[in-house]
């Protein structure tokens, strides 16, 4: 079997769609608004559904339907609307990528069901990514990046075509075979989620019935195959941990050797990449809670223990309400929208007849309607950038794990998230993405490999982008920044120690003038005054990595071993 | 596909049937906790429960589905006092839920059409003698964890709110599911659930073809499939219900509760809550093996999933604590 053009995938993965739509829960499409995109989705209208289409900041109002407020009230009688989810559907999300895990539950709930099935339009960049409560349950994926205007041609499916597929569907034999071919396949490519293979069964079904077979026969599991396992069996959470990039690691440097030889002597006989062990490192007990009370008083913007302000209309500290129609997440407040009204019903009952009974009505218009505001704390995101060079390897990088696990645990205390930069060589890398998981986190870390150049610049600048993007998703970010300070790589990539300089602290400005709290650790052997300098333009705490107590370490070592 | 999934029809992951097979022998044992990967049918177990458990007898028209006319709350209204069977509530909690709808709050539909001050029931008062069911529960926001944390406790819902003073009746038992990997259950939380369990998916070919063929069959050959299974699963509820009757007779003998302590006290777990469920889920698992008095092997076998989230850990341990449950079992229940 050839493979597939990526065009010709587009084609055939829209084919099974309209197909089984129910059957394979949808589409997982990434790509950017463009030509191309729209001529996938000018065959939507294809699916036999009824096609919604909903963004991401959708309320439940929508969604599930609820009575309408305004028109109840303009009426006098109850008026409903009806959610998008109360019948089967073909969903288009558009800007999946910017769904909340809430939406993505209530889709997932709706998906489990049948008769559903969703588009998720992904337009997001590398950072953002459709949320995994989704892209396991939608069958099919298609990244439209790489195709051009020239490479695609109009999707015409034929009406015929389709409506004989979808009457023989229910009738399409699957050999007993195919089923455990599928299976192990999606388990050999690595795949832990059991919905994969039955989306691909449901994929070849529907292919089977689009080409006019009664039985699915090799080729269409093949196709399943490449439209449905290919793009799972990449995902990064399932790579074996064990790679081969980690060569045992050596005995900890820092006591033994580094007393008596100097880091220039050493450096010949280091490998390319080394990974150590965390090792015992002492630090300031209170640390995070210094570095938030520092800002408070130098800079304006800080705030006391917790994430900077933000005004919301769920939950925090209470604020005064003002007008506005309930819906969309937001809240009536009761008390103050009768305030409202109350000076005005003398006059509103003049205009109208008071009933039989003779009882008191309130008048309630929609300018009375007040809604509730609510002040609250954001989540803090902790940023580790890492210097993972050579020389710092050599010197303390165990000693820097160490430390960073000790923040870690002040960190898990106080609930804050959790995101992973190391810089070594000519790039800086993300490991982890912001998370709360501690376990993950601590993996990462002890996979950390060291050696190389120290890309100073460009470990700044992409602690300085994560720190955007957070703070864009309404997170409150901290850069912890952990280095020798003996930067020479620019951000070109070029070795040169004085480019490098500058590119550091034009960066450093940057990260100042958009006031985001940074720390920096220093890890070299002997604390360095261009750290200092560097903190100074941060406007940063500067703590230089206290030595491990050699002597005490061994003496609880010795005591431990009953010597 | 009106029929969920049959609950014996599910291939392996015995520790979360059990789980969920003891709860609702004795509600009180208080709630399961399932983590695991995706994909490994957490809530298809969680719906199949729904249609296992027996049926529940009602005051028609209830909002907290009480068993007496004279449990019905007053702001609920006069009540026919007719009794109807209905199936045991199994309620989703959404991410992202407000407040209101959990709790409940003001209807106020009806305050500013007809001018009434009514209450509007939440989810809680739906659930209450049945299961509440949350998915992804590490990722629900901290105040609606915090409000349920305390019903759980009380086994009563105040709402006390625009102008409403309400209470009634909320005891349910609480289902989570999450995934690890995308965050942590604050331990306050962790706590409130009785057992919890660890699902991964299955690692060899066979367990997962296995997996495949059933759902594949519950899809395209549902009415021949639900006939094989249904038979398994009313054999399983009428096990359920002989279990229920089985357990105030049941007898727990001096050494057990010996038992239960020394094993406790081994892995230092806090409080004696643990002592309290691990005793209680034994009793159910007794009394769910037809024994008449509860033994050691009853309380071996529910061990992990009653204490291995009590344990005090380290929060950068990786190890699961499963292990050290297992291991502390070994040593102190040989």
């Amino acid at each position: 079997m050839d493979p597939l053009s990526p065009w010709e995938r587009a084609e055939m993965a829209i084919s099974v769609l309209a197909v089984n739509p129910t059957g394979v829960k949808g589409l997982w499409l990434r790509a950017r608004t463009s030509a191309v995109r729209d001529r996938i989705t000018a065959v939507l209208t294809q699916l036999p559904l009824p096609l919604c289409r909903i963004h991401p900041s959708i309320d439940d109002t929508s969604l599930f339907g609820s009575v309408d407020l305004a028109a109840t009230l303009a009426s006098g009688h109850i008026a409903r609307t009806s959610g998008i989810l109360s019948s089967p559907a073909a969903i288009v999300l558009t800007m999946a990528e910017r769904a909340t895990p809430g939406l993505a539950a209530r889709l997932a709930r709706t998906l489990d069901d049948t008769g559903f099935c969703l588009i998720a339009l992904d337009e997001g960049t590398d950072d953002e990514q459709l949320l995994p409560a989704l892209s396991d349950r939608l069958g099919l994926f298609l990244d439209l990046e790489q195709v051009g205007w020239s490479d695609c041609a109009e999707i015409m499916l034929d009406t015929d075509r389709l409506a004989l597929a979808r009457a023989a569907l229910p009738n399409i034999q699957m050999p007993p075979s195919a089923l455990e071919t599928l299976t192990t396949v999606a388990a050999s490519l690595g795949i832990s989620s059991l919905r994969a293979p039955l989306l691909a069964i449901a994929t070849a079904r529907a292919l089977a019935a689009w080409n006019g077979r009664k039985t699915v026969n090799e080729d269409d599991l093949h196709r399943a195959v490449e439209l449905i396992l290919a793009h799972r069996g990449d995902a990064p959470q399932f790579t074996p941990e064990d790679a081969d990039e980690a060569p045992p690691p050596p005995p900890d440097p820092l006591e033994t050797e580094a007393e008596t030889k100097r880091p220039d002597e050493m450096h010949d006989r280091t490998p390319d990449e080394i990974l150590l062990q965390a090792a015992r490192a002492a630090l300031p007990a209170d640390l995070l809670a210094r570095l938030t009370a520092g800002r408070a008083s130098g800079a304006a913007k800080g705030s006391g223990g917790s994430g900077a302000v933000r005004k919301g209309n769920h939950r925090g500290r209470p604020l005064p309400s003002r007008p506005g129609l309930p819906g969309s997440g937001k809240r009536i407040d009761l008390v103050a929208t009768l305030r409202a009204a109350a000076p005005w019903q003398p006059l509103r009952r003049q205009g109208v007849n008071v009933g039989p009974k003779d009882i008191l009505h309130l008048e309630i218009r929609q300018s009375d309607l007040r809604i509730k505001r609510y002040q609250e704390s954001s989540d803090r995101v902790l940023i580790f950038a890492v210097d993972a060079s050579g020389s710092s390897a050599l010197a303390r990088l165990a000693e820097a794990k160490g430390a960073i696990e000790l923040l870690l645990a002040q960190a898990y205390a106080r609930r804050d998230h959790v995101a992973l930069i190391a810089f070594r060589g000519t790039t800086a890398e993300l490991l982890l993405s912001p998370t709360r998981s501690l376990v993950q986190t601590k993996r990462r870390l002890a996979g950390l490999p060291g050696g190389g150049g120290t890309p100073l610049a460009a470990g700044l600048k992409m602690a300085y982008e994560l720190a955007a993007q957070t703070r864009a998703r309404g997170m409150t970010p901290t850069v912890a920044l952990l280095t020798d300070g003996r930067g020479n790589i620019a951000l070109d990539g070029t070795a040169s120690r004085e480019q490098s300089e500058i590119d550091t602290q034009k960066l450093a400005r940057a990260l100042r003038i958009s006031g985001l709290p940074a720390l920096i650790i220093d890890t070299a052997n002997r604390p360095q005054p261009n750290l200092r300098v560097l903190a100074n333009v941060l406007n940063a705490p500067y703590v230089a990595l206290p030595r491990a107590d050699a002597q005490r370490l061994s003496s609880v070592l010795q005591a431990a071993l009953g010597d | 596909m009106s029929q969920p999934f049959p609950f014996s029809a599910i291939v392996g992951q015995q520790a979360m049937k059990q789980a969920m097979v003891l709860t609702a022998i004795d509600p009180g044992i208080g709630g399961v906790l399932v983590f695991g990967d995706r994909g490994t049918g957490k809530s298809t177990a969680v719906r199949a429960l729904a249609a296992l458990l027996p049926e529940i007898t009602a005051v028609e028209g209830c909002p907290v589905n009480s068993a007496r006319i004279e449990d019905c709350p007053e702001w609920a209204g006069p009540r026919s006092g007719v009794m109807i069977t209905r199936p045991t509530p199994v309620i989703d909690l959404p991410l992202g839920a407000t407040e209101d709808r959990v709790v409940g709050a003001l209807d106020i539909e009806r305050a500013l059409t007809r001018g009434e001050k009514a209450f509007e029931p939440g989810l809680l008062a739906r659930a209450n003698r049945g299961y509440l069911y949350i998915d992804e529960v590490n990722l629900l926001e901290d105040h609606i964890v915090d409000l349920l944390l305390d019903v759980a406790q009380s086994g009563e819902n105040v709402v006390e709110r625009e102008g409403l003073s309400i209470r009634h009746a909320a005891r349910f038992v609480l289902v989570g599911s999450g995934n690890p990997e995308e965050g942590e259950l604050r331990p306050q939380l962790l706590d409130r659930f009785g057992l919890s369990v660890e699902v991964t998916s299955p690692r060899d070919v066979e367990t997962r073809v296995e997996v495949i063929r059933r759902r594949d069959a519950y899809e395209n050959n549902n009415t021949a499939f639900m006939k094989t299974w249904r038979k398994h699963d009313t054999a399983l509820r009428i096990s359920i219900l002989a279990a229920r009757a089985q357990l105030p007779k049941l007898k727990t003998p001096g050494s057990v509760l010996h038992d239960c302590a020394a094993l406790c006290i081994a892995l230092g777990s806090d409080g004696l809550r643990g002592e309290l469920t691990l005793l209680r889920a034994a009793r159910a698992q007794a009394a769910f093996d037809g024994d008449t008095s509860v033994a050691r092997k009853h309380l071996k076998s529910v061990a992990t999933s009653a204490l291995s989230h009590r344990l005090r850990r380290d929060p950068l341990d990786e190890a699961g604590s499963g292990s050290r449950v297992a291991r502390a079992v070994e040593e102190v229940l040989p």
